[in-house]
């Protein structure tokens, strides 16, 4: 009894921790509410012509636990995000990003970054990872 | 081109299948309908020689695909995409498993391996137990085969060639034979010793948790339900050991080149292997139970399955693709998640239905137990295991659930926890403290002669009142150093320091009265250590790389915990917390010379494996290198020097942390570096530098003219203008007859009076001018000599200066983390010793008796208490 009654709790506390994918939208309505659950963000850098990533703010010389920028989500809302680390350095290339974080005061306070970058693959122990379906395609998170 | 070599290993690999399938049929037909040890001469023969050839076929497998690597014959897919003209040798064997394929490889090696160990050992479980290593063969064999049946495509091949899998690269029609002149390397990160034996580890761990499997599946087919637990004892000791081991292995190697500040990271692929060790050393406890005390037989039954699906399941998580994003390991989908499903289905439906059909004859303890028999809290033991298990399961497989529920058309956007660590350690945590509070008691009560009351209480007292005492004083110190100390982590502190001192009192109990020494009390201190260092080192790790400079870096900073992170000049002294740090420039790999070599030193060429010395290379009083010579250098990490001196006790020491040029990883990536001390480790890595691939933006140049004698100032430094000479080394020129080369002789005065010479050179060769300008990096200057006017004797020198060099600096104490690597080691010992007692158990045992009945003795053997 007391071990099942302990697994459910466990199921609860995973349920209950689990965090969604979601939207700037969405987020923003959740701080109006009060609430201060993080969320995942799935979402893209806004690019200029050359490729290039614009509105990454990021000056090292005068604070580098500070690094702003914009993120484009999946519903192609703009939101300014706020990352007080240095700035992930794969960031440019990446094709897409994910955020983990709340919105306060106006900004996306992200706590992690995770980046897909339009390289081979990422492979760390286990000796587990395989070839890339094709070298174009494949994708790679890290943290 | 050879195609001779991929056919041979192609052909291996079906005859290593089709082996693979004729052994497990012919073990069936032996062992079937017959008793144990009585199996059928003729089906026995057949099928022994079928895994015979089974495994000379996978070892012809594995040469040829060493070959292709160590050979460099790019027409083959793998060895282009894993392996490169530049790599070592010791890291060609890394390649030959860092691709699916070849893992898959190494773990059917390690099955044939341990299926001759038992062909060896255990003669009598030969062919039920190999029936099952058998079949386990072919459907891992399978999933390297590569051959496709009736439109479906089964496995994937590791000798497929290049030109079969990039189609639409256009070279192919213009050249069908084009082979690649390089591969595209085996990605720096995993060119590290680690990945050399992490990976033969973690595998053998994973292939000896078949071994406890196919004993289980053996004995309920042939109703041996008892005399299992045995033989298939020390096999599941050593694969608690090894797997063990490796696991912590991958910790240490991710704590070592990884940047995310810690030995582990909840992420599902170390989750992954985390879950089933886990629950194989539940399993462990109830097969030493039934072994020792004659109870818990249907929980060994049930945990070792539950083991072997769990690795299924694990491996089903990792190579599948179904992890998608949730991972910091990118695992590209081969097409394999249809087989992978199909091979863990049909163990699991076909283990548990056994199991269950058989559940009824499995014999149970009448033995009523009491808070003073050791079996309760071996059991409490295994249910926490679990217990803890079944949480990092529950959590690690959110995106399965996103996977099935999209499956079944329901959309879910569940993502695993914002804070994992703060989630796994609420269980966890738990999770340890009862560990090391079951483990102390169920030790002492184990080897407790009198199980009543007062001795068992007496037996306690002395460890627990040691360890409220331990707990007490080492709060007050945590205090007294200005640490806080929360009411779990005094639990974990305290439950970890019974658990050494429970264990410590056995093994001078069990010294004392002569007994050889007890594995499971060693082991049981070695994770009790691993507790207290895991709550030390990742409970107080420390940054000390705060801003405490005084500069305010205000705009939105509110939050001043996250200033974890300084900004370093090159050659000006920061201070951090507790220390003086100076970052002193850029340092590359020599093959050949035994410390780091400035950057400052090498004239970089063309090829960027070479450079040219432009001074001597010393170590010591040793040269390595003249001026001028050619070396070879591995440009793919660049260090960072950076000088610490502890402001209180001026203990000064070095540190290289490292950036990586990794094009696979987003392009670069940072590894730590440590300075081990006997109590802590400092561990610091750079978390941001200018690009060291890109240009640097030098400001337009400035002309001065200048005579010998004369001295220039240069924003905060001064040169001074020494000598005209004629030249005789050009980094990376070839002087020839006819020129003429002269060079300017300047002593540039930077921070602290330290002193640089420059030699800008200036060329003439057939009236051509040529000028090889030189660059001072500490200094941000470029000095080109760019005119000389012999009647005047004058000189122009063009003056180029470039932003100074920093780097951003981020440094952890980690405090008492020897205690978790040391912890591990006497676990991996204390399992390897029970493994050798476990052993020599059953042989005395099984001596006087005759060999083909003496597993069923088992039943009726008096208690060995």
């Amino acid at each position: 009894m007391v071990v099942i009654a302990a697994a459910v709790g466990i199921i609860i506390s995973t349920m209950s921790d689990a965090s969604t994918y979601s939207t700037f939208s969405i987020a923003r309505q959740q701080a109006a509410a009060g609430n201060s659950a993080k969320v995942h963000v799935v979402g893209t850098l806004p690019r200029d012509a050359e490729k290039h990533p614009v509105g990454l703010e990021y000056d090292p010389m005068t604070n580098p636990n500070y690094f702003a920028f914009t993120l484009v989500d999946t519903l192609h809302v703009a939101q300014r995000v706020v990352y007080r680390n240095p700035k992930p350095q794969d960031l440019d290339k990446s094709e897409q990003v994910v955020i983990v974080g709340a919105m306060k005061d106006g900004v996306f306070e992200a706590d992690q970054i995770l980046t897909k970058c339009p390289s081979k693959y990422v492979e760390k122990d286990l000796g587990n990872t395989g070839p890339p379906a094709t070298a174009m395609t494949s994708r790679s998170t890290r943290k | 081109m050879n195609l001779l070599i991929g056919n041979l290993g192609q052909a291996s690999v079906i005859l290593a299948f089709v082996a693979a399938a004729v052994a497990a049929y012919g073990y069936f037909q032996a062992a079937r309908g017959r008793a144990l040890g009585e199996a059928d001469a003729s089906w026995l023969r057949l099928a022994r020689g079928a895994f015979f050839v089974h495994g000379a076929a996978v070892l012809a497998v594995v040469g040829c695909l060493f070959n292709i690597i160590y050979m460099h014959r790019y027409e083959y897919y793998y060895a282009w995409s894993h392996s490169s003209n530049h790599l070592p040798i010791h890291f060609m064997i890394s390649c030959f498993w860092e691709g699916q394929e070849g893992s898959f490889l190494l773990w059917i090696f390690w099955h044939v391996v341990l299926g001759l160990g038992i062909m060896k050992f255990n003669k009598q479980w030969e062919a039920p137990v190999l029936a099952v290593f058998a079949t386990v063969q072919a459907f891992l064999v399978s999933m390297i085969l590569g051959v496709v049946v009736a439109g479906t495509k089964i496995g994937s091949s590791p000798f497929i060639l290049v030109r079969d899998f990039l189609t639409d690269l256009p070279v192919w029609k213009t050249n069908p034979n084009f082979v690649p002149k390089d591969g595209t390397g085996l990605n720096p990160l995993l060119q590290n010793y680690w990945m050399v034996i992490h990976p033969p580890t973690l595998f053998l761990g994973f292939a000896l948790t078949l071994v406890p499997f196919a004993f289980a599946i053996a004995g309920l087919w042939k109703k041996e339900l008892t005399s299992w637990v045995k033989p298939a004892l020390p096999w599941t000791a050593f694969g608690g050991a090894v797997l063990g081991v490796g696991i912590m292995m991958g910790a240490y190697w991710a704590y070592e080149t990884l940047n995310f500040g810690g030995f582990w990271n909840w992420d599902p692929v170390e989750n992954a292997v985390y879950i089933p060790w886990l629950v194989l050393i539940a399993a462990l406890h109830g097969m030493v139970l039934w072994q020792r005390r004659r109870t818990g037989l249907r929980t060994a039954f049930t945990l070792v399955v539950a083991t072997f699906v769990l690795i299924l399941y694990a491996t089903f998580l990792t190579r599948s693709g179904v992890l998608g994003n949730a991972s910091v390991h990118s695992f590209t989908d081969l097409g394999l998640s249809g087989q992978l499903i199909i091979y863990l289905a049909f163990f699991s439906v076909g283990a548990i239905a056994l199991l269950a059909y058989r559940w009824k004859s499995i014999p149970i303890s009448e033995k009523e137990l009491t808070a003073y028999s050791p079996e309760l809290w071996v059991f409490m033991g295994a249910t926490v295991l679990c217990l803890a298990a079944f949480q990092v399961v529950a959590t690690t497989s959110i995106p399965v659930y996103n996977a099935f529920l999209g499956f079944v058309g329901v959309k879910s956007n569940m993502a695993l926890p914002a804070d994992q660590i703060q989630h796994y350690t609420r269980i966890q945590l738990w999770a340890g403290v009862l560990i090391g509070i079951l483990s102390g008691v169920a030790q002492v009560l184990w080897w407790q002669g009198k199980k009543d009351k007062d001795s068992v209480l007496n037996a306690l007292a002395v460890p627990t009142m040691l360890a409220l005492l331990g707990t007490a004083l080492t709060v007050l110190l945590v205090r007294y150093f200005g640490h806080s100390i929360t009411p779990p982590f005094v639990v974990l502190l305290l439950a970890g320091l019974f658990g050494i001192l429970a264990n410590v009192t056995t093994l001078l109990g069990l010294w004392r009265r002569g007994v050889t020494l007890s594995g499971g009390a060693v082991s049981h201190l070695g994770i009790a250590l691993m507790l207290l260092g895991i709550l030390a080192s990742a409970g107080y790790s420390n940054t000390i790389s705060r801003n405490v400079s005084g500069k305010l870096i205000s705009r939105e900073m509110s939050d001043t915990d996250n200033e974890n992170n300084v900004l370093l000049w090159r050659n000006e002294t920061g201070a951090m917390n507790g220390y003086d740090v100076t970052y002193t420039g850029q340092y590359l790999d020599v093959p050949g010379v035994p410390d780091y070599v400035n950057t400052q030193l090498l004239y970089r060429t063309d090829d960027e494996y070479r450079a040219v010395a432009r001074a001597d290379i010393k170590g010591g009083d040793k040269v390595y290198f003249h001026t001028g010579d050619t070396l070879e250098i591995r440009p793919e990490n660049t260090y960072y020097r950076v000088n610490y001196e502890d402001k209180k006790s001026g203990q000064k020491f070095t540190l290289y942390p490292r950036a990586q040029v990794n094009e696979e990883m987003g392009g670069l990536l940072a590894s730590p570096a440590l300075q081990r001390f006997w109590d802590h480790d400092i561990y610091s890595h750079i978390s941001s530098v200018p690009d060291p691939r890109k240009e640097t933006p030098w400001s337009p140049a400035i002309p001065h003219e200048l005579a010998v004698g004369d001295t220039l100032f240069l924003n905060d430094y001064f040169a001074v203008f020494r000598a005209i000479e004629q030249a005789h080394d050009v980094p990376g020129v070839k002087l020839q007859e006819g020129d003429i080369a002269l060079q300017a002789d300047m002593i540039i005065t930077g921070e602290k009076g330290r002193e640089y010479h420059a030699h800008p050179v200036f060329l003439l060769r057939d009236r051509q001018v040529g000028h090889v300008p030189e660059e001072v990096e500490d200094l941000g200057l470029r000095i080109t000599l760019d005119q000389i006017d012999p009647v005047k004797g004058k000189f122009t020198f063009a003056i180029s200066t470039t932003a100074k060099d920093y780097i951003i600096l981020k440094a952890t104490e980690k405090p008492f983390i020897n205690l978790l690597w040391g912890g591990t080691l006497l676990m991996g010992f204390g399992l390897l010793l029970s493994m050798r007692q476990r052993r020599a158990a059953g042989r005395t045992a099984t001596a006087p008796t005759p060999a083909s009945n003496a597993g069923r003795a088992g039943a009726a053997r008096p208690q060995v208490a």
